[in-house]
């Protein structure tokens, strides 16, 4: 399919720890469509993370191959992969992540200086993202000036700020309060809805997993086909 | 730069105790190694600042002091009238038969007393000192035990007063002036009559050299060339720069021993920046990994931590010369093994002395910033992201 975003294949992911060898994801085949939001679901353990690592190329597969936007991974350099990684990704982590020292405004701006807009253009973009998380009037603020929710936003303002066609988020509500959670879980519904974004997500939260269009499972490092589930789901 | 400066500036302030500390570790090396540059720096600047650019130093063929050398009144009867030799108003060749001898002067701090030159010399002699000017009371009267002191004399010897009376063998002599030579090694000198200390050093047929004036710099070297191979004479000539000038060796065991003992203390400050970056290194691990998610290339990462380790060491830079600064102009002396007395002179801090302090501490923060910047650019994403 034309709109295929993210196609992988034969995906297969060996750790070796202690002489032992972790199988963390085993042979998993896997198509995102464009605009598609899927959740990840498995135990600990499964693979969820290891898939979503793969997809953002924070990690390399031991073996099969993994595209994105037509795109195979394992070809590009370090430089290339940072670059491919800024234009293209954008990623939430479960722990926010955020930059302690700077401000929401500057943690936002971040991914900006690796293109070439000017310090206002990159401050009315970053400016933006913050407005449109809901949090404009919060520029200034430092993370320990903010709540664990409005820190999530800020993170999410920073994935979206570069205008990426995927958002990865890994267990994006796993630190939040179930306000917070809620409030996280429909901006991302809202990336997804209104602005087209593809979105691939991380979560052993069920209420959570139903905010996605489509959600998979893994057990064991397998991905598990569409429909199927692990006996504990 | 990819990484914003202030991500550093604020992550240095953040961990301020670190930082002060470490940046202070740095800054007493800097300063240790700038006052061995500001001494040497006084010390030459005193040597090479002596004298007038026309001035010719003619002493005994093979001497190489002006106190082991010895000049008779012959000898100066001849050297005075050859060409090339500028004259007074008075139609005087300007030209200054001298006799330099080393006197013993106490003070608090060496009570046993240091070796300061004492020059006798006559009026045209002071007169061909235009740069030496007689700052208070006034200039030794002919035939009279009087002597004037150099400023930096007067500093540090509270026996060389003005009205304090010198007992020097056969006689007192008394202080009636002090001399200000700028930053001249004749602030280091005592002037007097050259007829009363040859007199009481029985000394009137066995002086020391002769100081003459060339007309222009042509001049300069046929004197040169006329006193050096006239047989009879049998002696040296010399620019008076040039012979001062040679004496800033004087300072070198205690400036190889300064370079060596801060170079000793570049080692520790630069283990220690070392250990704060890789420190900051392990703490923002995470922070790391984040920035590579975002983006940022290993090179990004390697630059940004290069540069924090390069501010704290410019902030222990900055703290260096500002701890050294007091020492500016404070006069202190040192025993030259040419005159085998004291050279009195003022430690100089000049922007120069101060640029190098930076750029040592910036070498320090080079060296100790490398190995942690290489460990956080090396890391692995997901190893880092782990890391907490």
């Amino acid at each position: 399919m034309s709109d295929v975003v993210i196609q992988a294949n034969n995906l297969t992911k060996e750790y070796v720890r202690d002489e032992f060898r972790v199988m963390a994801l085993d042979d998993a085949n896997l198509q995102v469509h464009q605009g598609e939001f899927i959740a990840l679901m498995g135990p600990s353990g499964s693979g969820k993370s290891t898939l979503l690592h793969l997809m953002a190329a924070m990690d390399r597969p031991t073996s099969g191959s993994i595209s994105v936007f037509g795109q195979n991974l394992q070809t590009l350099s370090d430089a290339e992969i940072a670059r491919w990684r800024n234009t293209h990704i954008g990623f939430v982590f479960q722990s926010f992540n955020l930059i302690p020292v700077l401000t929401a405004m500057e943690n936002v701006e971040l991914p900006l200086k690796l293109t070439k807009l000017n310090k206002t253009q990159r401050r009315e973009q970053a400016k933006r993202a913050l407005e449109l998380v809901g949090l404009g009037d919060r520029l200034g603020h430092t993370p320990r000036q903010l709540s664990g929710g409005q820190e999530q936003r800020v993170a999410i303002a920073r994935a979206i700020v570069t205008d990426p066609d995927v958002i990865l988020a890994d267990e994006p509500t796993g630190n939040l309060d179930a306000a917070s959670a809620r409030d996280v879980l429909t901006l991302l519904g809202r990336l997804n809805k209104e602005f087209n974004k593809t979105l691939i997500m991380v979560t052993h939260d069920p209420g959570a997993a139903k905010t996605a269009s489509k959600i998979r499972y893994l057990e064991k490092g397998k991905l598990l086909p569409e429909g199927q589930k692990p006996a504990e789901y | 730069m990819k990484i914003p400066i202030s991500y550093n500036i604020r992550n240095l302030i953040a961990r301020r105790t670190t930082t002060i500390m470490t940046a202070l570790g740095i800054a007493l090396t800097v300063a240790v190694l700038l006052s061995v540059f500001a001494l040497v720096e006084g010390l030459r600047s005193s040597l090479v600042s002596t004298g007038d650019p026309l001035n010719l130093l003619v002493t005994r063929k093979g001497s190489t002091a002006e106190l082991n050398s010895s000049m008779t009144p012959e000898q100066f009867q001849v050297i005075k009238v050859k060409p090339g030799i500028a004259k007074l108003p008075n139609g005087e060749p300007m030209a200054s038969l001298e006799l330099v001898t080393v006197i013993v002067l106490e003070s608090p701090d060496n009570p046993s007393g240091i070796n300061i030159t004492m020059r006798g010399l006559n009026l045209t002699g002071a007169a061909m000192r235009e740069s030496v000017k007689v700052s208070e009371g006034r200039l030794f009267q002919p035939g009279k035990r009087e002597i004037v002191v150099g400023k930096g004399v007067a500093k540090r010897y509270p026996t060389a007063r003005i009205g304090s009376k010198i007992d020097l063998g056969r006689g007192q002599w008394e202080v009636v002036g002090i001399l200000d030579g700028g930053r001249s090694a004749s602030n280091s000198e005592i002037f007097c009559d050259l007829a009363q200390l040859a007199a009481d050093q029985n000394r009137e047929t066995g002086l020391s050299s002769v100081l003459l004036r060339a007309t222009d710099e042509v001049a300069k070297q046929a004197l040169i060339n006329d006193l050096t191979s006239d047989r009879r004479l049998n002696v040296d000539a010399v620019s008076e720069r040039a012979y001062y000038e040679s004496q800033t060796g004087a300072a070198a065991p205690i400036q190889f021993l300064g370079i060596f003992v801060a170079v000793i203390m570049s080692i520790g400050s630069s283990f220690a920046a070392m250990n704060t970056m890789y420190a900051a290194v392990a703490r923002r691990a995470p922070e790391i990994g984040t920035l590579r998610v975002l983006g940022f290339s290993k090179p990004g990462i390697l630059a940004s931590f290069m540069i924090e380790s390069l501010l704290l060491s410019l902030l222990g830079g900055i703290i260096g010369c500002l701890l050294v600064l007091p020492l500016n102009n404070f006069t202190t002396g040192i025993g030259s093994f040419t005159t085998f007395s004291e050279i009195t002179f003022d430690f100089r801090i000049t922007p120069e002395i101060m640029l190098s302090g930076i750029i040592f501490a910036l070498v320090m923060g080079l060296i100790g910033g490398l190995f942690p910047a290489f460990s956080a650019a090396r890391k692995q994403i997901l190893t880092a992201l782990k890391q907490n």
